[in-house]
């Protein structure tokens, strides 16, 4: 597999002195699906925006399809297809002269034939005459997505492309990531939605503070994700846990007075059933309990303070 | 080249201006119109004659060349203002173009609005005086290098501008007293010698001396003058707009 990003070292100091990007190396493979997890302020839309060359590089490289973005912009820049975080259109301009406006600005021969395509999977072609300004939010938003494919992208960077997009138009627009997916074209979107990465992603990488903390294959990733941890208050401390919880891996917590259970959510057998039938043979009596899904914050957490359970 | 994308930018605004036309039209023949009873009737009544034309036929080149260059400058900072303003400028930004292929793009189509209301103006001086014009060829060439030289400035006036007080700021403030100071309504001889020699520093008078030879021989400046400084005007403009690009000045962060 050949990448076709390459990011290498790449840094960002804004004028100012903020470090939004601290050497950050990532390779994307050709016809993936890369989700970027991480917090607000994390360096997301700014990693995508050099990429894209909406802003200046501080150091480092990036190659798209093999050419370097500054040196071989042209040949880099083609390839590439953009949906912005924040919804940027012209509104007094039609939908479809805006789409078309897209293409030809890349550079393409006009295609009457694949823009109605375009503008069919995304459900505006009936809107294809509408001035842009009257239309709602979720549309503006494919809007964007229409004229960041215009031009046949082999990349597309999608910037939360679900940000403010209800339930419905969320699957649809997953549908039409899956389309470009099966076409091979590699997509890189960032989100906030954990679902949307377990949905769409082939990869998951997390930023936080500029520093790409890990990049890994979804499955494992949203297995450790998908961790919850069950806490049993007793009613009484106990000194030990007794023989047959502590084969389950249970620990005592908060000085005696709780229980605390690690599971895994997407195990066919969490193992609560049995857990509760040996507290209560174990003659030990409930005062309460909760359960907490460790989160992407937890995991955030965790590995900026370098210890990933 | 990317001529798809010189093509598409400039459809584009064209297309825009397109929208708007009576606006853009109306009002450069209403305020021409006006010039000519204010200057060319109530004043033109006393001056008889200057340099062996008339009044009112010698206004009329620094009319049409007060409306060009404030249209060429409106028009293309306000092209590459909008963007910038509505966040769309992202997409020219992240496109396969380069500075020359933009520029052509909305440089062009700021310029061809303004050449378009020039000739305008030119037809409607015609119902009010008698126009005799020597060099047809280089009136329409000082025409062409003006609104795209003045569209370069409106442009680099475009990305510079923060705000729309600014854009308005530097044509009112700066373009008309320019012009109006540049000969259009008088020819510079008529001045007192000190005032001939600081004129000479407006870059104004140059293109409508040239102009204004185009229509009937007589110049202030000589006709190389004021082609020298149109090229000169030009470059200095391309130069800007090739740094501002290259070091992404108020347009990436
Ligand atoms: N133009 C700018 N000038 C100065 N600082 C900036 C600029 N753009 C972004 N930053 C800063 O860089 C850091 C990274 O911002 P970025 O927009 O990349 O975050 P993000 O991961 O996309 O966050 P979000 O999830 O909120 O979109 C932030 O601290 C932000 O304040
Ligand atoms: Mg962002």
């Amino acid at each position: 597999m050949s990448s076709i990003v390459s990011v290498q070292g790449l840094t960002k100091v804004f004028p100012g002195g903020l470090k939004a990007l601290k050497g950050v190396d990532l390779e994307i493979e050709e016809g993936e699906v890369l989700a970027l997890l991480g917090p607000n302020g994390a360096g997301k839309t700014t990693l995508i925006s050099i990429i894209c060359g909406l802003t200046t590089m501080s150091g480092g490289r990036v190659t798209v399809g093999g050419h370097e973005i500054t040196r071989d912009f042209r040949a880099a820049r083609e390839l590439i297809g953009l949906v912005p975080q924040e919804l940027h259109v012209e509104g007094f301009e039609k939908v479809i002269n805006t789409v078309r406006f897209t293409r030809g600005l890349f550079g393409k021969k006009p295609d009457d034939a694949l823009i109605e395509q375009i503008l069919m999977d995304l459900a505006l072609w009936d809107k294809r005459n509408e001035k842009i300004i009257e239309l709602s939010g979720g549309m503006k938003r494919r809007v964007m997505i229409a004229k960041a494919l215009a031009h046949e992208p082999r990349v597309l960077f999608l910037d939360e492309p679900t940000a403010g997009v209800d339930v419905e138009l969320r699957q649809s627009m997953w549908q039409v990531m899956r389309g470009l997916k099966d076409r091979g074209v590699t997509i890189i979107l960032t989100t906030h939605y954990i679902e949307e990465a377990e949905a769409m992603a082939d990869r998951v990488g997390v930023i936080n503070h500029g520093e790409l903390l890990l990049v890994e294959e979804t499955g494992p990733l949203m297995t450790r994700m998908g961790r919850k941890t069950l806490t049993v208050d007793l009613s009484a401390p106990i000194d030990a846990v007794p023989g047959p919880l502590a084969a389950r891996g249970v620990e005592l917590g908060n000085g005696g007075t709780s229980l605390v259970y690690t599971y895994d959510t997407a195990a066919e057998q969490t193992g609560i059933t049995d857990l509760l039938s040996d507290i209560r043979e174990a003659g030990l009596h409930l005062a309460d309990l909760h359960t907490r899904q460790s989160s992407l914050e937890d995991i955030f957490v965790d590995l900026v303070n370098g210890s990933t359970r | 080249m990317n001529l798809q994308a010189i093509r598409a930018i400039y459809l584009f605004e064209m297309a825009r201006t397109f929208r708007t036309i009576w606006q853009s039209i109306v009002s450069p023949v209403i305020s021409t119109s006006l010039y000519f009873i204010v200057f060319g009737a109530a004043i033109g009544s006393r001056i008889e004659t200057v340099e062996g034309v008339s009044y009112g036929a010698f206004i009329v080149p620094g009319l049409i060349m007060l409306t060009v260059l404030q249209q060429s400058v409106t028009n293309a900072a306000f092209g590459i203002y909008f963007p910038k303003f509505v966040g769309t400028i992202y997409e020219v930004l992240s496109a396969p173009v380069t500075v020359i292929e933009i520029v052509i793009g909305y440089v062009g189509a700021a310029a061809t609005k303004a050449l378009m209301i020039g000739l305008i103006i030119f037809a409607t001086a015609h119902l009010f005086v008698d126009l005799p014009i020597v060099h047809p060829v280089w009136m329409i060439a000082f025409l062409v290098m003006t609104t795209f030289s003045f569209a370069m400035l409106g442009f680099i006036l475009g990305i510079w501008a923060k705000n729309f007080e600014q854009l308005n700021l530097v044509p009112m403030l700066v373009i008309t007293p320019l012009v109006f100071l540049g000969g259009s309504f008088y020819s510079i001889t008529m001045l007192p010698p000190v005032w001939q020699t600081i004129t000479l520093f407006n870059p104004v008078v140059y293109l409508i001396s040239g102009f204004r030879w185009s229509f009937f021989g007589t110049a202030d400046v000589p006709v190389a003058a004021s082609l020298a400084a149109i090229a000169l005007f030009a470059g200095l403009c391309l130069l800007a707009i090739w740094a501002i690009f290259r070091t992404g000045w108020r347009l990436r962060s």
